[in-house]
């Protein structure tokens, strides 16, 4: 039986299709949800093992990325939110829906509480940069979406993706349980992010995000040096460790 | 009450580096901005309700004081508020309605305020009491048609000065009661007072016709009938404006034309569009029935595969962008996604290209007049909008160029594309047909209708000056429309409407007016409209062009589930009117019928215009060039002159990424640098096929002859496309003409001239489409790209922008520019006819930077295409890559054999050794007194390729390619450098990384 994924839409997400796309490529039975139908009727979730928040621009990102598609899910979901992860549901954003989970406070939730700990800011450039960076997983981490992956190019495009902590301890403290999922590596950093933090997860390890964009990456013709060879491969495997999970979880 | 956040730590928010830059610069000292992001309401909000809603708690803090008393910030030395001003668009102030309503935090039972504005706090020592330093450190962060700015210094604010709350909100005092006029009881000198005054754009034939209208008996009649003074109203006048504006009627590509030229019969032309462009496409109909829908409706569309149809458009937006920059650019290309999203029953945006011209940034502000903005800035603003019109929207930029031309200071060009995809049948009925019927209701989702873009329609048919109206700005949302276009689509599949268009130039007077056609007749009510504030016209609310509004045809059975759905999903829907086959547009507005127009005049009333076309051969000098024993510098010069220079920094902020449909990206190869031809889309997951997007745009070689510009331009946009591995028998085009006024008038005396190059442009398009089997599937005119500064006219170089969208039966297939090996053989395909004229290396020997050479350093004639003789080495190189037989392909364009055999190169980070001896030639000896080196390397001829082939395919490839001028020129090396021999002598030896600086370093 293939896992039911909720694949958020509306208010300005606009990387939907393709979450969609790569969930089913993976093994999951995907279905796009208005976000405005699952606030209205947040028993929908129960249905679901997979919530998928994607990339895009929520509500224009207008006072600050992910910030109103944030304060929805808290007055709205909250709860329903808390139960599906106890359950063993799983969560993933990408880009827009990473920060719409950070600024929820999910993520990386170590008080299990949702207090505010990180921020994704503006790129240390000042500009958007769609280009295509190495991106190493953890791979003695406890995120159960990233498990075994090998390193590869994946494609970045953001303009608010710089990671930084609260403070020093924070970002020790999230290194030290195992919650840093996802770095740029090979010395490149895109936006300035501390220790070029990319992904993390929370400490289930079953709620997870990144900046770059795995989905984007769909088939091998994706990549931008397609007609030369290459070791990167196409992103699915980090959304087959999910349905995975939430197969295991049931 | 004001709002205000602030980041904690300055190293986190770069927003205020840039003024504070520019005034270190012009005070000589250190300078600093801290910036706050304000929000003010009339109404008080919990503290913790503010940080919840307009903080990030980790990184900013809400100030518990007005900011600029906060001992943290201390030490200012001028506080910089910049907001909208009133009535303009702030969808910050909208979203923050929005937090607040979820937050459940406004008050109940009366309207309340939100307003935004963004307030620096500065320190610069050096700035004391220099009010103009400040003000021109910041002139780039403040559009004054749109925002106000306010500036305190410190002493001000010590004496007491204090920061707006709230801002003036909109107060109109305008009588909203309209107009009469006695059309009967005026002259000649009248009526053209009268367009001029309330800036119709018409000219006195239009205004008489009008007259003459509203004097016949039949229109008397008609009005006393219903009770109506004989007098036309302003409601009446301004949307017969509208409708006839060159922007929507294209008077002179429908014009009759007397075009003369020496030594030839004079001859005559009725219409340019049907004798050039409608005829082209209706000669190709019969061999291509993939064509859907042709000419009927905002986009072209045709059949991708068997369950799906395309369709693509391309539109301008120059005059708002020269006012405007960042929103002109950003409402020109939501205007272009509006346009496929009212294709046929609607379709979704799948794809934008983006097509910029501009006068090089190089241009020194001193050589640019007062009331231009320069160039530099223009081109940042214009870009910014662009950025943040696609990306915000998650449409991929699917192709564009950046395109540099002194003529293009006075208005820049902005071409914004869109390509969209629908099923091709919608419950049951083919996507590409809509339906207005009689009883049908008129109704308008999306935004609010204000002051904002009055008069854009006919503004855009005037050349800019110092009155140009500041209404005619308007700036669109990517957001709202974002969420429009979803319930639209969501509509559209529940069936809920029956026919949509949208509400661009013109609102809801072209939009109402053109689906009326269909039915025979619209009844609208003005007082139903949704408005942004009151105290509009009736006149105003029927032309304004307030963004992120369609107009839709929908069944009354239909309405409820309509409205329900657009309540779910936050977007407004309104009934303003019905459809009817009364003969006649109608209005009413405070019970009483303001407008009676029928359809038949409104429509078919417009008097024809014949203008004269009188072509002279221009006398081009031939400057001789010196010869050099090594031409790398010069091929140094020319990769680094702006139109071939990498355009990675900025292209890399465009989203081309989105939908994960992308295949063939801008920039191509091993280290992702490279440019490619064109851009490759696999539109569907669960197909191979794939779409190519390519164009063609060389207004340089309209300094020779604007025939040669037209033919070029479809001949780049279609070599690209077999570049890219396209079927060369399944491709469309879109043309989209800019030029300066071709109208001749005591203030443009060589009118005659400009016609005679449109004529000639557009014999050349109908040539080279005839040729390649492109039909046009859409097109767009602007004709007066003209500006008045300084004393003088200035214009754009006549410019065509050809559109390709083609179809590849499999991406996996897609070539690139990139060499794959070392070892491979290089082949140049296609002859050159070694002419030098409008060359990048013309204007790059002169001086660098991309300013045009002076007419008496001009190097003379400039290659002109021939499509018919290229067709079948293009016809050749499809064969060869469906078999395989090819490793890379780039088309030779700017800058020629020398710039593509570079660019191939730097994509597979490889080098080049290369023998010119053998290059195909056409003619016997040079033409023109240049050394044989720099014809070979730099020549600009059509027709050409540059490919890759492995050793071993040798034979196969040569086979495939026999009949065809075509020479092996060398290999492909592992040492990265490119070098070329001519005669046994080396005349070009670069090393790649000299050639990668030049390339990337001009516009980083």
């Amino acid at each position: 039986m293939e896992p039911k994924a909720l694949v958020l839409a509306g208010y300005g997400f606009n990387a939907d299709a393709e979450l969609a796309e790569a969930l089913r490529l993976a093994g999951a039975a995907p279905e796009r949800l208005h976000l405005a139908d699952l606030a209205a009727d947040p028993s929908l979730l129960g249905k679901a093992r997979i919530l998928a928040f994607p990339g895009g621009f929520s509500f224009g990102d207008h006072l600050g990325s992910g910030q109103v598609v944030a304060l929805l899910c808290r007055r709205t979901l909250r709860p329903a939110l808390e139960r599906f992860v106890a359950d063993g549901g799983l969560v993933i954003g990408v880009c827009n829906g990473f920060q719409a989970l950070v600024r929820m406070g999910i993520l990386p939730n170590r008080d299990g509480r949702w207090g505010r700990e990180v921020s994704l800011i503006q790129n240390e450039s000042g500009r958007f940069v769609d280009a295509w960076y190495p991106v190493a997983f953890e791979g003695k981490g406890r995120c159960a979406w990233t498990k075994g992956l090998s390193g590869r190019l994946l494609p970045v495009r953001h303009g608010e993706g710089r990671f930084v902590a609260r403070d020093a301890a924070a970002l020790d403290a999230i290194e030290a349980e195992g919650l840093v999922a996802a770095r740029y590596s090979s010395g490149e950093n895109p936006n300035g992010s501390e220790r070029a933090i990319a992904g993390i997860c929370d400490p289930s390890g079953r709620v997870f995000g990144l900046m770059p964009h795995p989905e984007a990456f769909l088939v091998r013709e994706n990549h931008p040096s397609r007609r030369h060879p290459s070791r990167d491969d196409p992103g699915i495997d980090l959304f087959e460790n999910g349905v995975r999970a939430a197969r295991d979880a049931t | 009450m004001r709002i205000e956040t602030c980041y904690s730590r300055p190293g986190l928010d770069g927003r205020g580096k840039g003024p504070a830059d520019r005034l270190a610069r012009s005070t000589g000292g250190p300078a600093s901005a801290r910036l706050a992001d304000v929000i003010l309401l009339d109404f008080p909000l919990p503290r913790e309700t503010s940080v919840e809603l307009f903080s990030d708690p980790v990184v900013q803090f809400v100030a518990d004081a007005p900011i600029p008393t906060l001992p943290d910030l201390a030490g200012w030395d001028w506080l910089v508020e910049i907001a909208y001003r009133p009535g303009v668009t702030d969808t910050l102030a909208l979203t923050a309605r929005e937090a607040i309503e979820i937050a459940e935090g406004g008050p109940r039972g009366r309207p309340w305020l939100v307003q935004t504005a963004r307030l620096y706090l500065v320190t610069a020592p050096g700035s004391a009491g220099r009010a103009d330093l400040v003000r021109s450190a910041f002139s780039a962060l403040w559009n004054p048609l749109i925002q106000s700015a306010v500036f305190i210094s410190r002493y001000e604010w010590e004496a007491g000065s204090r920061l707006p709350d709230p801002y003036p909100a909109v107060s109109l005092s305008d009588d909203p009661e309209p107009a009469l006029f006695d059309l009967a009881a005026m002259d000649d000198a009248a009526l053209e007072a009268l367009s001029t005054r309330r800036l119709l754009a018409l000219n006195l034939a239009e205004m008489r016709a009008i007259k003459d209208h509203f004097s016949s008996p039949a229109t008397l009649a008609a009005r006393a009938a219903r009770g109506l003074a004989p007098f036309a109203t302003d409601v009446e006048l301004e949307m017969i404006a509208q409708t006839w504006s060159e922007h929507c009627k294209h008077k002179i590509f429908n014009a009759e034309i007397e075009y003369s030229e020496p030594g030839e019969p004079s001859r005559e032309i009725r219409s340019l569009f049907k004798t050039y462009i409608r005829a082209t496409t209706e000669e190709l109909a019969p061999s291509r029935p993939d064509l859907l829908s042709v000419f009927t409706d905002n986009a072209g569309v045709f059949k991708f595969d068997d369950q799906t149809a395309v369709c693509v458009k391309a539109e301008t937006h120059n005059s708002p962008s020269a006012l405007d920059p960042y929103g002109g650019a950003i409402t020109g290309i939501v205007g272009v996604n509006r346009d496929i999203l009212g294709t046929g029953i609607g379709a979704a945006p799948l794809f934008n290209t983006d097509v910029l011209c501009f006068a090089p940034p190089s241009m020194p502000d001193a050589e640019v007049p007062e009331g231009l903005i320069v160039p530099r800035e223009l081109l940042a603003g214009v870009h910014r909008g662009i950025v943040d019109g696609g990306n915000q929207s998650g449409i991929p930029v699917a192709a564009g160029a950046f395109v540099f031309d002194e003529g293009y200071m006075g208005k820049p060009l902005v071409f914004c594309g869109t390509g969209g995809i629908m099923p091709m049948s919608v419950r049951g009925a083919p996507s590409w047909q809509k339906s207005v019927a009689p009883a049908m209701l008129a109704v308008m989702v999306g935004g609010r209708i204000g002051k904002d873009g009055i008069h854009g329609a006919t503004f855009s048919s005037l050349a800019l000056d110092e009155s140009s109206p500041s209404s005619a700005v308007q700036i669109g949302d990517p957001i709202i429309q974002k969420r429009m276009t979803d319930f639209l689509l969501e509509a559209r599949d529940a069936g809920l409407y029956s026919g949509i268009t949208d509400n661009g130039a013109g609102g809801l007077s072209s939009s109402l007016c053109e689906m009326a056609e269909s039915s025979g007749g619209v009844r609208i009510d003005l007082d139903k409209c949704p408005l942004k504030y009151p105290g509009l016209s009736p006149w105003e609310i029927l032309v304004s062009e307030s963004q992120e509004r369609m107009s839709l045809a929908v069944k009354r059975e239909s309405l409820e589930a309509l409205l329900e759905l657009g309540s779910r999903r936050g977007v407004e829907a309104s009934v303003v009117g019905e459809f009817t086959d009364s003969g006649c547009v109608e209005a009413t507005y405070r019970g009483k019928t303001v407008c009676l127009v029928g359809m038949e005049f409104l429509h078919r009333g417009l008097p024809g215009m014949r203008l004269p076309a009188r072509w002279v051969p221009p006398a081009i000098a031939c400057a001789p060039i010196e010869d050099r024993a090594d031409w790398t510098e010069a091929l140094l010069g020319v990769l680094a002159d702006p139109d071939v220079a990498s355009k990675e920094t900025l292209v890399r902020q465009y989203d081309h990424e989105v939908k994960s449909i992308s295949i063939e990206k801008p920039f191509t190869g091993l280290g992702r640098d490279a440019p490619s031809d064109g851009g490759v889309l696999k539109p569907r997951y669960d197909s191979w096929r794939g779409l190519t997007v390519t164009h063609g745009i060389c207004p340089r070689l309209s300094s020779r002859d604007a025939r040669a510009m037209a033919l070029a331009a479809v001949d780049e946009a279609y070599r690209a496309h077999v570049a890219l591995g396209g079927d060369p028998g399944r491709a469309v085009a879109l043309d989209n003409f800019c030029w300066p006024d071709p109208v001749e008038s005591s203030s443009n005396p060589d009118g005659a001239y400009k016609m005679a190059q449109l004529v000639r442009a557009c014999e050349a398009l109908r040539e080279a489409c005839i040729a390649y089997g492109l039909p046009l599937v859409s097109g767009k005119d602007s004709m007066k790209n003209d500006a008045f500064a300084g004393g003088r006219r200035i214009s754009v170089a006549p410019t065509l922008l050809v559109t390709l969208v083609g179809v590849i039966d499999d991406v996996r297939k897609a070539s690139s520019t990139d060499f794959l090996a070392a070892g491979d053989l290089i082949y140049v395909v296609g002859a050159t006819g070694r002419l030098l004229g409008a060359s990048v290396l013309e204007r790059s020997l002169e001086r660098p930077g991309g300013r045009s050479a002076p007419p008496e350093r001009y190097l003379g004639p400039c290659p002109v295409a021939d499509p018919r003789g290229h067709l079948p080495a293009y016809q050749a190189i499809a064969r060869a890559m469906s078999g395989r037989a090819l490793r890379s392909c780039h088309d030779l364009s700017d800058g020629g054999l020398a710039v593509a055999l570079a660019e191939s190169c730097l994509g597979g980070r490889l080098g080049a050794r290369l023998r010119l001896d053998a290059m195909p030639r056409r003619g016997e000896s040079l033409p023109m007194p240049y050394p044989e080196a720099a014809a070979l390397l730099f020549a600009e001829d059509t027709g050409r390729f540059v490919v890759s082939v492995r050793s071993e395919d040798r034979e196969r490839f040569e086979r495939s390619m026999a009949g065809m001028a075509l020479a092996l020129l060398g290999e492909t090396t592992a040492e990265p450098r490119l070098s070329a021999t001519l005669g046994g002598r080396i005349v070009l030896d670069a090393a790649l990384g000299d050639i990668e600086r030049a390339y990337k370093t001009p516009l980083a």
